[in-house]
């Protein structure tokens, strides 16, 4: 499948990101926890203590709902786009999910929350995958040509 | 008190990713395309993200405690280890391929994309083969 252009939001993009930076002091503030996905998930999916699963999923209950509210606000659900076929996102699922319970978290865990706290392993974690992620976009648009 | 709290935070970050066009993995995928179809604005995502949680916590980690639970459950480990390195490596890999990251993907689920759902149930079929692994070789679960 071809890749798919999309307009560069500088404000739009920032704003967001204040955003999801404004999620994870409140929950550092509130529940004196780390904003990550991974860990969310898998606690939630994987967690064997009822009261650990609950707000877990009170809290993927909220995620899911934003953009419901843009759709709300804005009369128009954001848009999503997936420019890979239907093997790719099933092989790339699995792999990020094996890949971000060994190696401890992902982009919000690792690369905003560690990041923050200057975490040397999430400052390695994050300039890994990013890199990897560079790596491999390049191999599958531009050698593979997929 | 928990679960609200929960929710306002999932809430106002599903707004962020949603907003902040990360919810896009076409949008996602381009960030990682400079030789092709270039588009900058993760750069701006991670930037808003990271300054607005580097200066929150600063004020956040200065109390003496959380409002909800009695004590601020923080990572201690500073050690590089195999495992840390490969799995995000792993994760690279993973989020090229498909353009998701865990994070994105959750909230994309209120798109009501079956592409979404794919994923997600790849992603947590991923995470249960690897715990599985984990346990039998005798490892603590991460956190």
């Amino acid at each position: 499948m071809t890749a798919i252009e999309t307009a560069f939001t500088p404000f739009q993009s920032l704003a967001g990101g204040v955003l999801i930076g404004l999620s994870a002091v409140l929950l550092m503030f509130l529940q004196g926890r780390i904003m990550g996905a991974t860990g969310i998930l898998a606690g939630l999916v994987t967690g064997n203590a009822p009261g650990e699963r609950s707000w877990r999923a009170a809290m993927v209950a909220g995620m899911v709902a934003g953009p419901l509210l843009v759709l709300a606000v804005t009369g128009q659900m954001p848009v999503v786009d997936v420019p890979v076929s239907l093997p790719m996102i099933l092989v790339g699922g699995f792999i990020v999910g094996v890949g971000v319970t060994y190696g401890s978290g992902c982009t919000s865990g690792h690369g905003v929350c560690g990041m923050a706290r200057l975490s040397p392993r999430s400052i390695v974690a994050t300039l890994t995958f990013m890199v990897v992620c560079f790596a491999t976009v390049y191999v599958i648009r531009h050698v593979l040509g997929i | 008190m928990r679960l609200l709290s929960a929710f306002l935070v999932g809430l106002i970050f599903g707004l962020g990713i949603a907003v902040s066009g990360m919810i896009n993995p076409a949008k996602v995928l381009n960030f990682f395309d400079i030789a092709g179809t270039w588009d900058p604005s993760l750069a701006f995502v991670m930037g808003g993200a990271l300054i607005t949680t580097f200066i929150g916590y600063r004020f956040v980690l200065r109390r003496p405690a959380p409002v909800i639970e009695a004590k601020f459950l923080l990572p201690t480990r500073r050690d590089i280890d195999a495992r840390l390195v490969g799995g995000s490596a792993v994760f690279g890999l993973g989020w090229g391929i498909a353009g998701f990251c865990p994070g994105a993907a959750l909230p994309a689920l209120g798109s009501g994309k079956w592409e979404v759902m794919v994923f997600v149930a790849a992603l947590i079929a991923g995470i249960w083969v690897a715990r599985i692994a984990q346990s039998r070789t005798g490892e603590r679960a991460a956190a």
